[in-house]
C-alpha cells in the first residue's frame, strides 16, 4: 500500500534566546520600534539562561502506509509532541517537508474550544467546528454523539454545571465522530477514570480497524503495543529506531537504564514551565535515615527537593508521584490531586515529602514518575526520575513472602471461614 | 462514509514545509473553514451578555449613554458646532461607526491570547481568530443603527440620496479595525504589553477623530491630512451620507481609503509571517 505520510528530514528549531533569522528584520525592526517602551522588560525575559536555540526535532523521516497504526515513542523532551504539532499543522517545522495524503484530525486534547457558559449541545456544535466538521456532518451525527456521552437530559445545561465525567464524556464523543482518514492522537487524551480510558482505547482499536491511519504518542507500552504494528522511538529529536513495535518498545525501555542516574538537576528529558522544577529524590525510613529500597509494609518517605529557578515563590502548587511497572503500566497514584488540596503557596526551595504507610507493593523493581502542577499548569513532569526497589518487609508479620506472580498489591483485611450452622439469628427455627 | 469525509472542512492533500518570503492568504482555506468563523463569531455574541442581567440591551446602552454625555458636555455646555443638526443626531451617526471600529479592534486584538487554547491545539487558518470579533461587533452596529433610524425619524431627518454609499465607509471601518486588530493581536501574542496599551489607543483615537466636533474645524489646507486618520473618513461619510453635513468624500476620504488599505495589507502581512511562531510563543 502507498504511503499516505511522507516525513522528510524534518526539524525543528525552538529558539531560547533573543536571536532571530536574518529574513526577519524588516518585521523585527517594525517590532522593536512598536515595542520600544517595553524593550527592556520583553529582552529581559527572553534572555534565558540558555540563550541559543535547540533541535526538538533533527532529521526526522519516516514513511507511514495507508491503515497504519504507528506508535511514536521516546522520553519527555524527546520531541514527541513537537512531532505531533508538525503534523497537525499548529507549528511549522523549520526545515523538512511532510505530505500528508488525506484529512488529518487530531486529538491533542479532548474538549478544545469547550466553553463553560455554553451548553452542551451549544459545545458540541461550536467543538465540532474547531475540529473540523462541517455543520451539516455534526448535525448528522448530533444524536449519535450525544447518546455516546450519556448526557441526553443535560444537552441544554452550560457545561460550567456538568461533572467532570459528563465533561469528559462529551468532549471526547464529539472528538470520537470525527471521521479523517489521518487520526493523530496524544495520550493525554487517556484521561479521566479508569473506565474512561478504557473506552478511549478502545475507541483508538476501532479507529485502527477500520483501516484508518493513526499516529499515536503514549508512554503507555502496553497500550502501544497492542494498538500499533511499528514503533518509531525517538530519542533527543531524532529517530533512534523504526520497526517492529515490540523492538521499539524494548529499545524504548533500554534507554532508561541510564537516564535516571544522571542527577535530577542535571536531567532534560522533562516537560513542562520549568518554573518550579525537582531538583534531588532520596528514599528514606520511617525515622528518617536514607536508605535505597522500600520494605513493604513500612513506611515508605519519598522526599523531593525543588527549587524554582526564578527565586520566587508558587502558588497553588500539585504535586503527584506515579509509580508504575517497569514496562510503564501504571500501579498508583498518589499526591495532591485525589485528596483534594494543593499547596497554597510554597517558598522558592524546599521539598516535598511523601509518606506512604504500610507500603503495598510487592518485592520487585517499578519506576517512579513525579509530576508537578502550578496554577494548573505543568510546571515539571519526570518519567523514570527514579527506580524503585521495594524488598520484603514482612508485610503481614506471618513470614510469607508474596511475589509478583501471586499479586501485585498486598491488601489489609481479613478472611474467615464460617459454618453454615453458625450463620446469623434470623434463621426460622 | 466517504462522502462524509469528503464534505468536510479543510483539503486533502497537504504539503507541509517551513514557509519563507511573501505569504498572502489563501482565501480557498479561508473559505473552507468559514463554518468556524461563523461558529467563534456566534460563541462570542452568545457568552458575552450571558452572565448580565440586562443582556444585550447593552448592546444599545453603551451608544446611548455615550451620545447623552456627548450631548450635554460637548453640545450644550460647550457649544460645540454641529453642522445644523441638532447635536444627539450628530453625535449618535459618528458613535455608531466609531463604536464598531472600537470594540472589534478591542476584541481582536486580544482574540489570540484568549484563544491560545485552540492554537496550540487545533490547525485551522489563524486568520479567523482576529476576524470572528469583528464579524461579532457588526451585529451589535445593527442593533444600534437601528435606534439610529428611530432618532432620524423623530428629528425627522430624511438621509440624503447618498444613503447608498454607507456599505461602503462600513466596509472601511471594517477594513481598517481588522488591519489594525491583525496588527495588535499578532504583537500581543508576543508582548502582552501590548494589551495595556489599548484602553488608551482608543481613548486617544476617539478624540482625534471628529465625533464630538465636526471635521470641519480643521481648517482647510490640513483637511486632507486629516485624513490620516482613517476613522475621520469613516465619520465623514457616515455624516454626508445620512444627514447631508460633512465634505462629500474628496481628498480627506482619498487619504483615508489610502491609509486603510496600507494598514490591512501591513497588517495581514505581518500576521501571516507571525502565525508561523504563534504556537511556540504564546
Amino acid at each position: 500500500m502507498s504511503a499516505v505520510i511522507r516525513a522528510e528530514r524534518l526539524s525543528k528549531q525552538y529558539r531560547i534566546g533573543a536571536s532571530r533569522t536574518p529574513y526577519e528584520t524588516l518585521r523585527e525592526s517594525l517590532t522593536r520600534a512598536l515595542a520600544a517602551p517595553f524593550r527592556r522588560r520583553s529582552e529581559a525575559s527572553e534572555r534565558g539562561p540558555a540563550s541559543d536555540s535547540f533541535w526538538a526535532l533533527r532529521d526526522v523521516s519516516f514513511e507511514v502506509r495507508q491503515g497504519e497504526a504507528l506508535g511514536v515513542i521516546g522520553r519527555n523532551g524527546a520531541g514527541k509532541s513537537t512531532l505531533l504539532k508538525i503534523l497537525s499543522r499548529i507549528t511549522e517545522p523549520t526545515t523538512g517537508s511532510v505530505v500528508l495524503d488525506g484529512r488529518v484530525g487530531s486529538l491533542l486534547e479532548v474538549g478544545t474550544g469547550f466553553h463553560s457558559e455554553l451548553t452542551g449541545r451549544e459545545n458540541v456544535f461550536l467543538n465540532g467546528a474547531i475540529l473540523g466538521m462541517r455543520k451539516a456532518e455534526i448535525r448528522q451525527k448530533f444524536d449519535e454523539i450525544v447518546s455516546f456521552a450519556e448526557v441526553e437530559r443535560f444537552l441544554d445545561t452550560p457545561v460550567k454545571h456538568y461533572s467532570t465525567g459528563m465533561y469528559l464524556r462529551l468532549a471526547f464523543a464529539v472528538a470520537a465522530h470525527l471521521e479523517p482518514e489521518i487520526v493523530l492522537v496524544d495520550e493525554v487524551l487517556a484521561v479521566g477514570d479508569a473506565a474512561f480510558q478504557k473506552k478511549c482505547l478502545g475507541k483508538m482499536g476501532d479507529i485502527t480497524e477500520q483501516g484508518r491511519t493513526v499516529i499515536f504518542v503514549s508512554h503507555n507500552m502496553g497500550a502501544v503495543a497492542s494498538l500499533c504494528q511499528t514503533g518509531l522511538v525517538l530519542d533527543a529529536g531524532r529517530i533512534g529506531f523504526v520497526g517492529p513495535v515490540t523492538e521499539a518498545v524494548e529499545l524504548y525501555l533500554g534507554q532508561f537504564s541510564g537516564a535516571n542516574e544522571l542527577p535530577l538537576m542535571l536531567r532534560h528529558d522533562r516537560a513542562g514551565t520549568g518554573e518550579v522544577k525537582l531538583t534531588g529524590f532520596r528514599l528514606e525510613s520511617e525515622t528518617g535515615e536514607p536508605v535505597d529500597s522500600i520494605r513493604n509494609g513500612h513506611t515508605a518517605r519519598l522526599v523531593f527537593d525543588y527549587a524554582a529557578p526564578a527565586g520566587r515563590p508558587a502558588r497553588n502548587v500539585e504535586f503527584q508521584i506515579i509509580v508504575r511497572t517497569e514496562s510503564g503500566e501504571l500501579l498508583f497514584q498518589f499526591g495532591t490531586r485525589p485528596i483534594a488540596r494543593n499547596f497554597g503557596e510554597i517558598p522558592s526551595t524546599g521539598r516535598f515529602v511523601c509518606e506512604l504507610e504500610r507500603f503495598p507493593l510487592v518485592p520487585g523493581r517499578y519506576r517512579l514518575d513525579a509530576h508537578l502542577a502550578v496554577d494548573g499548569r505543568m510546571s515539571d513532569y519526570v518519567l523514570w526520575l527514579a527506580p524503585l526497589v521495594v524488598v520484603d518487609g514482612d508485610y503481614y508479620g506471618s513470614g510469607y513472602r508474596v511475589f509478583e506472580r501471586e499479586s501485585r498489591f498486598l491488601l489489609d483485611g481479613r478472611v474467615r471461614c464460617e459454618a453454615a450452622g453458625e450463620a446469623p439469628e434470623h434463621e426460622g427455627r | 462514509m466517504v462522502d462524509r469525509v469528503a464534505e468536510a472542512a479543510g483539503p486533502a492533500h497537504v504539503v507541509i514545509r517551513p514557509s519563507t518570503g511573501w505569504t498572502g492568504v489563501s482565501l480557498r482555506d479561508l473559505w473552507a473553514y468559514r463554518e468556524l468563523l461563523y461558529f467563534l463569531a456566534w460563541r462570542d455574541i452568545k457568552v458575552r451578555y450571558k452572565q448580565t442581567a440586562l443582556g444585550v440591551i447593552w448592546v444599545v446602552i453603551q451608544p446611548l449613554f455615550a451620545m447623552l454625555v456627548f450631548s450635554v458636555f460637548f453640545g450644550r455646555l460647550a457649544g460645540m458646532p454641529s453642522d445644523g443638526v441638532p447635536y444627539p443626531v450628530f453625535a449618535f451617526c459618528a458613535l455608531l461607526p466609531w463604536q464598531l471600529f472600537a470594540h472589534a479592534l478591542t476584541e481582536s486584538s486580544a482574540s489570540l491570547v484568549t484563544n491560545q487554547n485552540l492554537i496550540t491545539k487545533v490547525y485551522f487558518p489563524r486568520l479567523i481568530i482576529p476576524l470572528a470579533p469583528v464579524l461579532a461587533s457588526l451585529l451589535d452596529f445593527l442593533i444600534a443603527f437601528g435606534l439610529l433610524l428611530g432618532m432620524l425619524a423623530y428629528y425627522r431627518i430624511t438621509p440624503t440620496l447618498w444613503v447608498w454609499t454607507l456599505p461602503l465607509f462600513l466596509l472601511l471601518a471594517i477594513a481598517l479595525a481588522i488591519g489594525v486588530g491583525l496588527w495588535l493581536a499578532a504583537l500581543n501574542a508576543r508582548y502582552r504589553d501590548v494589551r495595556y496599551t489599548i484602553p488608551f489607543l482608543t481613548q486617544i483615537w476617539l478624540f482625534a477623530t471628529p465625533i464630538a466636533y465636526p471635521s470641519s474645524l480643521v481648517p482647510e489646507p490640513w483637511r486632507a491630512w486629516y485624513g490620516l486618520n482613517p476613522m475621520a473618513g469613516v465619520v465623514d461619510g457616515f455624516r454626508w451620507a445620512l444627514l447631508g453635513t460633512a465634505d462629500a468624500p474628496g481628498g480627506l476620504m482619498a487619504v483615508s481609503a489610502a491609509v486603510t488599505l496600507v494598514i490591512l495589507v501591513s497588517g495581514v502581512h505581518y500576521f501571516r509571517r507571525t502565525e508561523r511562531t504563534f504556537a511556540d510563543t504564546i
